[in-house]
C-alpha cells in the first residue's frame, strides 16, 4: 500500500499520542518521536509504530509522532488510522 | 558501600563530607545531644528596629560562607528569600549555603546566584521548579542537601546545621521582634518551620510588611529570641501563600483510590474512638478524608487529633466535633489560617513537636493513620517522592518519612500507572522514604500489604479489598504498560539524601 | 444470574478514560462511538475501541459498545469493526425493530465467519423515540440477542415536544412501559441516566423512583454516580432478612411435609418464595451475603 497524502490521528491529551503521517520521498520508513517516557519507553514505542506500518505492507512512509504517555493500544490504533486516512 | 536501604553510596562525598549511612529507621533514635547557642545579649536601650536589609545584613556580620535560613509559610507567594539574597549578591558576598525549608518556583532568582557563586550550598525538605532543576543539572557547587521536616529541626537542634543568620518571614511583628503569622495581608496561620531556626541560629532577623506597637498579642515566635527587625513593602503575595481552597480530588481513578484506602482504614481496626490522622493536601489524599469522615459519622465515631499540614477540610472536621483538636505546623489555606487563629483546639507546633527523631517524642510518634503520596514505589516499599523518573528533583521528603516512622499505619496512595509508567517498579529512582515504615501500598488496581505487618496481614483476612502481593502489584502494571527501559545514571553527585536521623539513605546524581 | 445495576458510559475516542474503565466498579461499561464522538473522528473512535477491547482487562465489568445509528454512514461500519473482538453486547441508538432484526442477521454472518458460538453477541436496544417506546414489546421479540433495554429519556422527551424535569413525572409512563415489556421477556430494564452531577438528592430519588417501577439498573454518565446507583438497587437489610426468614420457613415446612405454610400470620405463596430466592441471590452478587 502507498501513501498518498499527508493525514493526522490523535490529540495531545495525556495518554495518547498525535500521529501525522506523510509519503517519504527518500523512500523507508521514517519515524520522528517525542515522547514524555522516552527514556523508559522510547524504542518501544518506535518498536510499535514500525510494526503497525508493516502490518499494512507499507515501504515508505514518513512518521511524524508526538507521545503523551500513550498505551500500545493507543499508538497501534492512532498510527493505522493515520494511515487509512492517507491511503 | 551499601546503605539499609540497599543503596549504593559513597564513604566521602565531596562538598558534604564522610558519609554516615542510613541503618534502619529506627536504629538511631536513643540518645541525641543539643547545640550551644551564642547570643548578643540586648539591654533597655536597644532598639530592635533596622532601616533596611542591607543594613541588618551589615549588623549581623554578613561574610562569604555563611549558613543563612528561611521558612516556607510564605510557599509560592514569598518575596522574603529573593530579597535578602538580592541584597547579599549585591554586597559582593560569595559561598552562600540556603538553608530554605522548601523552595518553589517563585525562588527562581536563586539559579543566576547558583551560576555566579553567590550561592554554593543548599539545605532542604523539599525543592521545585527552576532551582530544582538547575540542582539536578548540576550547577550547584556542593550537593543539595534534602533533609525531612522532622530532620531538619533534629540537623538544626544538634549543631549539624549551623545557621548564621535566620530570616523569618512575619506576617505580623512587634517593635521588640514578637511575630505571630495570623495577621497582616501576608498571614499565613502557623509558623512552626521557622522555630528551631528562631532558636538556634546566631542572629534572627524578622522581615514583616506589618510592623505593629509592643507587646503584638498573640505571639508565636517571642522577642528572646529576634535580635533585629527589618520592615519592607511587601513580605509575600498572599496568592502564592494561601491557595484559595483545597479542592477534593472529581478525578475517578483518585476518587477509587481514596475509597479503598478509607476501607482499608476501616478494616485495620484503628479507626474507633480516639483515632488520630494525617494526610496531605494532595486532591487524593483529601479524598481519603472526606471518606473517612463517612465512615465516622455512621458509625458515630470521635477522633482525637490531625495534625500535620492543614487544610480547610481537616478544619471543616473538627468543627463538626470528629475530632478534638489539630496539630498545626502550617496553613494551606485561609479557612485553616482563620481556624488556627481563632479555635483554641486548633493549636500549632513547631517542626521539632511535629517531627523530630532526636526529641523526647513527636506529635507523628502519636498518629494512628499517616496517607502518603508517591512517585515511585520499589517492590521492597521503598517510596520516592524526591525526584521524578527522569531523574530531576521535583519535591522531597518534607514530613514524608517522620509520618511514615511514627504512624501506626502508613498508607501511600498513588495510581498504579501515570502516563504510561509503572509506579511500582523493581526500583525507585531515588530512596526517600524507607520501605520499613510503609505499611500498605493503595492503588486503583490493588492493595499491597508490607510482608513485615503479619499483624496487618491476619487482620485482613476474608476481606474483600483487593490485596495482593507488591510483585503482583508490579506486574499487574508492567502488563499494562510494558517493561520500562534501564538507565544506570553514573553522573556526578548532586543532592545528598538524609533521612530524619541524619543518616545519609541515597545521593541523586546529575541528570544527564 | 449477572447484575447489570449500572451501566456506564465512557467516550470512545478517550485513551485515558478507556484505559481506567475497568477499575471504575461498574457492572457494564458502554464504550460509546455515537454522542460522545465527534463526526469527523469516528473512524478513529472505531479503531480504538477495537483494539482497547482486544488489548484490556476490564476486570469484572462487561464490555457494550454503543454504535451509531444504523440510518447512519457509520453504524454497519461500527457492527463490521467490534463484533470481531467479541464485545459483550451492542448498544443500537433509536433502535426499531427492523434495526434490531438487522443487527441479528449481520452478527449471524460475522459470528459464522470469525467461529464464534452463535448467538454470542447480544444487543441492547435503546428506546429514545415515541415510535420505539410503542414498539418496545416487538423490538425486544426481534432478537434473541437482546438482553436488556435502555430508556433514553433525553432524546424520547425531545421527541415528544416536552420538557425534562428532574421529577420526572414525564417519564412515567416510558419507564412503567419499558419495565412492563423487559419483565415480560426476562430482559433487563435499564434507565436513563441523570444529568445534573451536583443534585445528589434528586439523583437518589430519581434511582428509587426507577427500582419502584420496576426499572432493573441504571445508565451512569459518571464514574461518581455507580456506587450510588449500587446502594440503592442492593436489597435492603430488611428484606434480606425477611427473604432469609422465607427461605427457612419453606425448608421447614418441607420437612414437615406442608405444601403451603404461613410467615408472620401471612400466606407465603410462589411468588413470595421467588421473590425471596431473587433478592438473596442480588444479596450475595452484591456482595452483602
Amino acid at each position: 500500500m502507498e501513501i498518498k497524502r499527508i493525514a493526522k490521528c490523535g490529540t495531545f491529551e495525556s495518554n495518547d499520542i498525535y500521529v501525522i503521517v506523510e509519503p517519504n520521498s527518500d523512500g523507508g520508513v521514517e519515524i520522528n518521536l517525542e515522547s514524555i517516557v522516552m527514556k523508559q519507553f522510547g524504542e518501544q514505542i518506535k518498536k510499535t509504530i514500525d510494526e503497525t506500518v508493516k502490518s499494512f505492507g507499507i515501504k515508505s512512509i514518513k512518521i511524524t509522532a508526538k507521545d503523551r504517555g500513550a498505551l500500545d493500544y493507543t499508538i497501534k490504533s492512532r498510527v493505522e488510522t493515520a494511515i487509512k486516512r492517507a491511503l | 558501600m551499601i546503605n539499609a536501604a540497599l543503596r549504593e553510596i559513597p564513604e566521602y562525598i565531596k562538598g558534604y563530607g564522610k558519609v554516615k549511612p542510613f541503618e534502619g529507621a529506627f536504629k538511631n533514635i536513643n540518645k541525641a545531644q543539643k547545640a550551644n547557642v551564642s547570643l548578643n545579649c540586648k539591654s533597655s536601650n536597644d532598639d530592635k528596629v533596622v532601616s533596611s536589609i542591607e543594613e541588618v545584613l551589615k549588623k549581623c556580620g554578613i561574610r562569604d560562607g555563611m549558613t543563612l535560613s528561611f521558612h516556607h509559610h510564605l510557599r509560592n507567594g514569598d518575596y522574603v528569600l529573593n530579597m535578602v539574597m538580592e541584597e547579599v549578591a549585591r554586597l559582593g558576598i560569595k559561598d552562600i549555603k540556603v538553608a530554605a525549608s522548601s523552595i518553589f518556583p517563585i525562588h527562581e532568582p536563586l539559579v543566576e546566584l547558583i551560576k555566579s557563586g553567590v550561592v554554593t550550598g543548599i539545605y532542604t525538605n523539599y525543592m521545585s521548579g527552576p532551582v530544582a532543576q538547575a540542582v539536578s543539572l548540576g550547577y550547584l557547587k556542593y550537593p543539595a542537601i534534602m533533609h525531612t521536616h522532622g530532620g531538619r529541626a533534629r540537623a538544626i537542634e544538634s549543631g549539624d546545621l549551623h545557621i548564621d543568620i535566620a530570616f523569618i518571614a512575619s506576617p505580623a511583628c512587634d517593635t521588640y521582634g514578637n511575630i505571630n503569622g495570623v495577621e497582616g495581608r501576608a498571614a499565613c496561620g502557623s509558623l512552626g518551620y521557622a522555630i528551631p531556626d528562631a532558636m538556634y541560629a546566631d542572629r534572627v532577623v524578622a522581615i514583616t510588611d506589618n510592623l505593629l506597637p509592643y507587646p503584638l498579642c498573640p505571639i508565636e515566635i517571642s522577642q528572646e529570641y529576634v535580635d533585629y527587625i527589618v520592615a519592607v513593602e511587601e513580605i509575600g503575595d498572599p496568592k502564592g501563600i494561601v491557595s484559595g481552597t483545597t479542592k477534593i480530588t472529581k478525578d475517578p481513578v483518585g476518587l477509587k483510590i481514596a475509597k479503598l484506602a478509607s476501607s482499608l482504614i476501616e478494616e485495620s481496626g484503628l479507626l474507633k474512638d480516639g483515632f488520630s490522622f494525617q494526610t496531605g493536601a494532595g486532591g487524593t489524599t483529601l479524598a481519603v478524608a472526606a471518606y473517612v469522615k463517612e465512615i465516622m459519622k455512621r458509625k458515630n465515631i470521635k477522633g482525637s487529633f490531625a495534625a500535620g499540614g492543614i487544610t480547610g477540610y481537616i478544619v471543616e472536621m473538627l468543627e463538626e466535633g470528629l475530632f478534638t483538636s489539630l496539630f498545626d505546623v502550617q496553613c494551606f489555606d485561609l479557612k485553616a489560617v482563620q481556624s488556627y487563629r481563632d479555635n483554641k483546639n486548633h493549636q500549632g507546633m513547631s517542626a521539632s513537636m511535629y517531627g523530630n527523631p532526636h526529641n523526647k517524642g513527636a506529635v507523628v510518634n502519636m498518629l494512628d493513620v499517616m496517607i502518603l503520596g508517591a512517585t515511585e514505589v520499589d517492590t521492597d516499599f521503598n517510596v520516592n517522592v524526591t525526584t521524578g523518573s527522569d531523574g530531576f528533583i521535583m519535591g522531597g521528603s518534607g514530613g514524608h518519612s517522620d509520618t511514615a516512622a511514627g504512624a501506626k499505619l502508613s498508607i501511600v496512595t498513588t495510581q498504579l500507572i501515570k502516563g504510561r509508567l509503572p509506579i511500582v517498579a523493581d526500583r525507585v529512582t531515588t530512596v526517600t522514604t524507607p520501605g520499613e515504615t510503609i505499611d500498605a501500598i493503595v492503588t486503583e488496581r490493588g492493595i499491597a500489604i508490607n510482608p513485615k505487618r503479619k499483624d496487618l496481614i491476619e487482620k485482613l483476612k476474608g476481606s474483600k479489598l483487593p490485596i495482593m502481593s507488591i510483585e503482583e502489584l508490579k506486574n499487574l502494571a508492567v502488563k499494562i504498560t510494558g517493561i520500562p527501559q534501564r538507565y544506570e545514571n553514573n553522573g556526578k553527585i548532586v543532592g545528598v539524601v538524609e533521612y530524619r536521623d541524619g543518616t545519609v539513605i541515597d545521593v541523586i546524581r546529575q541528570v544527564q | 444470574m449477572k447484575l447489570r445495576r449500572s451501566m456506564l458510559f465512557i467516550p470512545g475516542n478517550n485513551p485515558g478514560m478507556i484505559q481506567n474503565a475497568g477499575v471504575l466498579g461498574a457492572d457494564s461499561i458502554i464504550l460509546d462511538l455515537e454522542d460522545a464522538v465527534a463526526v469527523t473522528e469516528k473512524d478513529s473512535a472505531r479503531i480504538l475501541v477495537r483494539n482497547a477491547i482486544k488489548t484490556l482487562d476490564f476486570y469484572n465489568s462487561e464490555i457494550v459498545v454503543r454504535i451509531n445509528p444504523l440510518s447512519t454512514d457509520f453504524g454497519f461500519e461500527d457492527i463490521k469493526e467490534i463484533a470481531k473482538v467479541k464485545p459483550h453486547a451492542l448498544l443500537i441508538p433509536k433502535a426499531t425493530e427492523e434495526d434490531i432484526k438487522a443487527c441479528d442477521d449481520i452478527l449471524k454472518r460475522i459470528e459464522e465467519y470469525e467461529r464464534f458460538e452463535n448467538n454470542h453477541i447480544k444487543l441492547f436496544p435503546l428506546i429514545e423515540t415515541a415510535y420505539g417506546l410503542e414498539n418496545v414489546y416487538n423490538i425486544i421479540k426481534a432478537s434473541d440477542r437482546v438482553e436488556g433495554v435502555l430508556l433514553g429519556a433525553e432524546d424520547l422527551t425531545a421527541d415528544l415536544g416536552i420538557k425534562r424535569t428532574r421529577e420526572g413525572e414525564e417519564i412515567f409512563y416510558a419507564r412503567c412501559k419499558v419495565a412492563s415489556a423487559c419483565r415480560a421477556f426476562r430482559v433487563d430494564a435499564i434507565d436513563t441516566p441523570f444529568t445534573d452531577l451536583n443534585d445528589y438528592d434528586g439523583f437518589v430519588e430519581d434511582i428509587k423512583k426507577a427500582k419502584s417501577i420496576g426499572m432493573t439498573g441504571k445508565a451512569a454518565i459518571n464514574p461518581r454516580q455507580i456506587d450510588t446507583i449500587h446502594d440503592v438497587f442492593a436489597p435492603s437489610k430488611e428484606e434480606i432478612e425477611y427473604a432469609k426468614r422465607v427461605m427457612k420457613a419453606q425448608e421447614d415446612a418441607k420437612r414437615e411435609g406442608k405444601g403451603v405454610f404461613s410467615l408472620d400470620g401471612k400466606m407465603v405463596d410462589a411468588p413470595i418464595i421467588q421473590r425471596a430466592d431473587t433478592i438473596l441471590e442480588k444479596a450475595k452478587l452484591s456482595g452483602l451475603l
